[in-house]
């Protein structure tokens, strides 16, 4: 029995992860139930959107990398971040004026919107896959780790050393700050309020004078900040490559589902559902078990439920239980 | 209106000719077969959605159950890997289902409440866990077995012809539980829920070894009925005598005549599909699904099963996609988890069917011989293509990039091409009627 080592082991290959995950998956979801609460489809775009917001971003940490410029022990992305926000709004912007508004004029049934989504999506897979291309990039800098491995050992004298690195706690705490913000906005602005009586009741809300335009342009707005947002962490966590953009798509769609499409505290909610349940169903527990248990009754195989390649296996279960028995979702969705 | 479809016809046609006269004609009756299966996938995925509206991203999945279905029907069956596993594996596979019935059973059975949520959790839970106990030595067992060049349980050794209705059927079964659950909610749950199950099986395919191999890939699967291998083809003395006094090529001609005759194949199979489906358009069950496409809650109010009709027609389809996923692996030879990628076995389809005319089996034959050309076509003769383009550029990084990358650029054409298809011509080159 040594719970300390345990703990350490639990914290370093369970929680921390699955909690930095569950960040990234919670900011996509909640973009995705941004869109479908005001504008009313599930954008099937939406993960190359996230590809888009950080391809732009990571061109410019490139750019400032080779100037020198720097945020020292943070990484350079947080720096080119903004511009990356700025990049994907005004292109999700221009989308929206070529192509969604004609079918939001013309009330077309959210199927068709999905199937239009899906056009915007092969363009925008395109565009990334010409600039960049379609290989892994890794673009974080700064210092690896706030908790050092080898320190921790040290310092501690455990044997499990306790990792976090730099990009885990940068994700965790902009996650915090981003939901912060969007639920202060959504709750005390005007526009926020707007937006949230424009996704309980369109007629309701036309009737009292708001201006469906402008919602429609914010909520795009901040669609596409949280998503380059949610898309920079996870390439800073792990790497960058369009195709995986386009694979988290169902995990994201999980999350919003499991939550309840169009709330925003469910989407929240699901990301952490879908990352935890897929972090630990597919974790080898050998570690963690060996040391909670006697010596005599150790493990021999790696105590592992799923193999890695079947993570998706994991947020799609969740997916179909959530369809089966709740399909509102935890949240009860459909409201902002 | 009948010869406007028919130059649309011709002008597809005139692509083809043009391709073997210009380039090879072995490379235009390639583009041929791979666009053949695409339309019969596409025939599939236009009774889902142009019949009935029903939106599936799952199109991939559905095509390589159809390809897994070949493995286990025709390849040879690896009677030392059997030994080896197989009674564990088929054990294992038992229990895995009659832990499910038993939960079924139980949620159906027992009386609401935190009882029945517990024991059908239970019974999931030992379930899973006696799985695996069972499951895991088999398929070690298995997997050690000649691993370089077997390593998998192998097939039946049937004829790769059965193989196919047996691909129809598995990709059926799939879209039976993936209809049950998802059909009847939001449209959109149907879509996300494909869109899982089909990653979920092709990443099913590259990992189970055991089954057919995983990435390593099934090789050297026999070829349909009345196509015979290249090598044989040249040793038959009629068809060497028939060469000759041609005075053509028999190794150029061997590999065209064989291409020739998997045309000729698909064509068949491909007009039946029509067949029945005109036949079911046209039928009261035809004007029933369209009734319900048009207006759910109408039909509903008529006392039509809503929900019911949709699982039948997604089923309908799906195994349409298994039956032509199926083709596709037997014209192969292989299998090749690895090659499955949506856009190529998903989306594609769904851009033949919306240009060539949702809810018209013809419009989706000319989208699907249309985009299927240009899509293979540029496969091909893409690098040229964007070098004659950007020959104007000064040679540099630039350049290079975007010959290099001339792959992508299918992508963002076919976005396009989709969008403004939908927007300007949104039924497409041959509405229905």
């Amino acid at each position: 029995m040594d719970i300390l080592n345990a703990l350490v082991a639990f914290l370093n290959f369970v929680f921390i992860p699955g909690l930095a995950y569950g960040a990234q998956l919670a900011l996509g979801a909640l973009g995705v139930t941004l869109i479908y609460g005001i504008l009313r489809f599930s954008n099937f775009a939406h993960g190359d959107t996230m590809a888009f917001g950080t391809m732009v971003t990571i061109l410019l940490t490139w750019a400032f990398q080779s100037a020198g410029i720097g945020l020292g022990p943070l990484p350079t992305a947080l720096l080119a971040l903004p511009f990356g926000i700025a990049a994907t709004a005004a292109f999700v912007l221009a989308t929206d004026r070529m192509v969604y508004r004609f079918y939001r004029r013309q009330k077309a049934t959210p199927t068709l919107v999905v199937i239009v989504s899906l056009g915007v999506m092969f363009v925008m897979n395109g565009i990334v896959r010409l600039i960049i291309g379609v290989e892994d990039q890794n673009f974080a800098d700064g210092a690896r780790f706030l908790i050092n491995p080898q320190e921790f050992k040290a310092a501690t004298g455990l044997a499990e050393p306790l990792a976090i690195k730099t990009t885990q706690a940068v994700t965790v705490v902009a996650a915090v700050v981003v939901v912060a913000l969007l639920f202060w906005f959504l709750q005390k602005t005007r526009t926020g309020k707007s937006m949230r009586a424009f996704s309980d009741n369109e007629d309701l809300a036309l009737l009292s004078g708001i201006n469906p335009d402008r919602v429609v342009a914010v909520t795009w707005i901040i669609a596409a900040g949280i998503a380059t947002i949610a898309g920079v962490l996870y390439g800073l966590d792990k790497t960058f490559k369009p195709f995986t953009y386009f694979q988290l798509l169902l995990p994201i769609f999980a999350a919003a589902i499991v939550g309840g499409l169009g709330s925003p505290l469910g989407a929240i909610a699901g990301g952490f559902v879908i990352a935890f349940s897929e972090v630990m169903l597919t974790n080898a527990w050998k570690k963690i078990v060996t040391y909670l248990v006697p010596e005599s009754m150790a493990p021999d195989g790696l105590v592992q439920l799923l193999s890695t390649d079947y993570k998706f296996a994991v947020s799609f279960t969740i997916l179909i239980i959530v369809l089966l028995f709740m399909p509102t979702g935890l949240f009860k969705g459909k409201s902002l | 209106m009948i010869t406007r479809n028919l130059m649309l016809f011709g002008a597809v046609a005139a692509l083809y000719l043009l391709t073997g006269l210009g380039e090879s004609w072995n490379l235009s009756l390639s583009i041929l077969n791979s666009a053949l299966l695409a339309t019969i996938a596409a025939l599939g995925v236009n009774m889902q959605w142009g019949y009935a509206g029903l939106f599936s991203t799952g199109v991939m999945g559905f095509t390589a159950l159809g390809g897994l279905a070949v493995v286990l029907v025709s390849a040879r069956p690896n009677v030392e890997n059997w030994q080896a596993g197989g009674a564990g594996i088929l054990l294992a596979l038992i229990l895995g289902a009659v832990s499910v019935a038993a939960a079924v059973l139980a949620w159906q059975g027992l009386p609401k409440g935190r009882l029945r949520a517990l024991v059908v959790a239970a019974i999931l839970i030992g379930g899973f866990f006696l799985f695996r106990a069972v499951f895991d030595p088999a398929v070690t067992a298995t997997e050690a077995v000649n691993p370089q060049y077997a390593g998998n349980l192998g097939g039946l050794g049937l004829p790769s012809l059965v193989a196919w209705p047996v691909g129809g059927l598995l990709a059926a079964a799939a879209a039976w539980a993936i209809g049950k659950t998802a059909l009847g909610l939001r449209s959109d749950y149907l879509a996300i829920a494909t869109l899982g199950i089909a990653e979920i099986i092709v990443a099913f395919l590259k990992n189970e070894d055991w089954l057919a191999r995983g990435v390593k890939n099934v090789t050297q699967l026999p070829r349909p009925w009345p196509v015979p291998l290249e090598v044989d083809l040249q040793k038959d003395p009629g068809f060497l005598d028939f060469v000759a006094s041609w005075g053509w090529n028999p190794v150029a001609t061997s590999t065209i005549l064989i291409k020739l005759l998997y045309a000729g194949l698909f064509v068949v199979v491909l007009a039946a599909i029509i067949w029945a489906f005109e036949r079911a358009l046209n039928s009261p069950w035809g004007r029933m699904m369209r009734a319900i496409r048009d207006n759910e809650v109408a039909a509903a109010a008529m006392g039509k099963d809503v929900t019911r009709r949709h699982l039948q027609v997604f089923i309908l389809g799906s195994a349409v996609i298994g039956f032509a996923g199926a083709m596709a692996t037997s014209m192969d030879s292989q299998l090749t988890p690895g090659s499955f990628q949506p856009l190529r076995f998903t989306f594609l389809i769904w851009v033949m069917v919306i240009i060539g005319g949702s809810g018209n089996n013809w419009g989706t034959v000319l989208g699907g011989l249309l985009i299927g050309w240009l899509y293979f076509a540029v496969e091909f003769l893409g690098p040229g293509m964007m070098a004659a383009i950007t020959s104007a550029l000064p040679d540099g990084w630039l350049k290079a990039h975007l010959v290099g990358s001339a792959e992508h650029m299918r992508l963002l054409t076919l976005g396009v091409i989709l969008l403004l298809v939908l927007r300007f011509s949104p039924r497409g080159l041959i509405p229905e009627k």
